[in-house]
């Protein structure tokens, strides 16, 4: 089986790699640029853990072929901390309890910050909308809208 | 999970992507944003030797309207669709079923064309399609080619495309004024397929009787079904709630779910009447203006 070369803007650094043409674009993240931010979940295309932003919308990670994002600028969550200081989103999260295990939400903090680029005032439903592909099965729904909320503010 | 091994190709062209296919016939599969091709070859409930993506050829990805057609490019995304102004004040059709197909995040990968050319009777567009009364146009080794869209699904995941040939298009005629269309969906949770969904297109004459109308019906057997009888009935007849009732019956009448989850055979049945009813009647009052 053939090999690719590709090459990705992964959180502004170009990173090159030789993968098969089978490898997932969660995979090339987590296992072969050893970042673990990203997390996987149902690996099914159903939940949302897996979430990075590629060339400005977010997207499955786990139903992306690495080789498919050859040329790409993705962002995951290790990605949204500039200089030392949280995105607005993160400290949303934390501020408003917007999480409780943890494991939706990097997935989470991918969605709602690619929906603040375009968005700057979402509504509730709109929030509510734009995370519908992303679960949290501690059910926090309530405070990660109270977050989100919180970081559209913070960013106006 | 990880799918069984396959060589990707990345042609910059439709007339490479052709020879690709031509070259590796029934062991190439067509890549476009592969939100159902890559959870099958995940599952292995598929598995090609080659896929063929079509990602990064120019000039598929398009929504324009020219000489009383409107014309959607097979690469054009989900979220494309979502976010156009011309779909959301013309086609509301389109406009209904967009935000109702999988996530937001599928939606952003998951094109037109990808949702046409699988096959899968639980997709929302083919049925779309048949009550737009649209046609699919497909490349292939001698060139092009125009099908129409109720003789483009053959079976479960089978169509009128061969394995040589790559849809490019769908073509919609323009609905002339008077006309109206709706999309309803029953589903049980966001990301799930349909438990019953109902496509209406009509057009209403002078007098506010039905001119023609076009119904489509969303996981109701094999393939999308087009209520070719229920249509045929509302020709001529003004569009009261006893007509659409009855109209919704014999549309229900030509659905053949299968049991699962989702729900029994009857239920399902019942379920494509009510979202017959439904639909047709949000098409009539989008048809009156109201």
């Amino acid at each position: 089986m053939a090999m690719h070369k590709i090459s990705v803007t992964i959180n502004g650094a170009v990173r090159a790699a030789e993968v098969e043409s089978r490898l997932l674009l969660v995979h090339l993240i987590r296992e072969v640029f050893r970042m673990t931010g990203t997390h996987v979940g149902c690996d099914t295309s159903h939940c949302g853990a897996c979430t990075v932003v590629m060339d400005g919308d977010p997207v499955k990670s786990c139903t992306v072929l690495a080789v498919q994002a050859d040329g790409a600028k993705i962002t995951t969550v290790e990605g949204l901390e500039q200089g030392g200081k949280l995105h607005p989103v993160q400290e949303g999260f934390t501020e408003k309890h917007g999480l409780q295990c943890g494991f939706c939400t990097p997935g989470m903090l991918m969605t709602t910050s690619a929906l603040l680029e375009r968005n700057k005032n979402p509504s509730e439903q709109e929030i509510r909308q734009a995370i519908s592909g992303n679960l949290c099965r501690c059910t926090g729904y309530v405070n990660i809208v109270k977050a989100v909320q919180y970081a559209a503010e913070k960013m106006r | 999970m990880i799918p069984a091994a396959f060589d990707y190709h990345r042609p910059d062209s439709l007339d490479e992507a052709l020879k690709l296919l031509a070259l590796h016939g029934d062991e190439a599969k067509v890549l476009s944003g592969g939100m159902s091709l890559l959870p099958m070859l995940k599952l292995r409930l598929a598995s090609f030797a080659h896929l063929v993506d079509i990602g990064r050829i120019p000039g598929l990805d398009y929504i324009k309207e020219e000489k009383g057609t409107l014309r959607i490019g097979a690469m054009t995304r989900q979220a494309t669709l979502e976010r156009s102004d011309l779909i959301r004040t013309q086609y509301p059709i389109l406009a209904d079923a967009v935000p109702l197909i999988a996530d937001p995040l599928v939606r952003n990968r998951g094109t037109v064309g990808g949702n046409l050319a699988n096959g899968d009777p639980g997709n929302d567009q083919p049925a779309i399609m048949l009550a737009l009364g649209a046609t699919f146009v497909a490349r292939g080794p001698k060139g092009e080619r125009t099908i129409p869209a109720n003789q483009f699904y053959k079976g479960l995941y089978s169509t009128a495309l061969a394995p040589n040939e790559i849809l490019t298009e769908v073509r919609i005629p323009v609905p002339p004024p008077k006309s109206g269309g709706a999309y309803a969906k029953l589903k049980r949770k966001t990301g799930d397929f349909a438990v019953a969904a109902a496509a209406v297109q009509l057009i209403l004459n002078a007098k506010g009787a039905i001119e023609r109308a076009g119904i489509g019906l969303t996981n109701a057997g094999l393939t999308p079904v087009e209520a070719v009888d229920a249509a045929k009935y509302l020709a001529g007849k003004t569009p009261d709630e006893k007509t659409i009732a009855e109209a919704a019956k014999m549309a229900a009448a030509k659905s053949s779910p299968s049991a699962d989850r989702r729900g029994s055979v009857e239920y399902k049945r019942e379920m494509a009447r009510v979202m017959v009813t439904r639909a047709l009647r949000k098409a009539v009052q989008r048809a009156e203006g109201k």
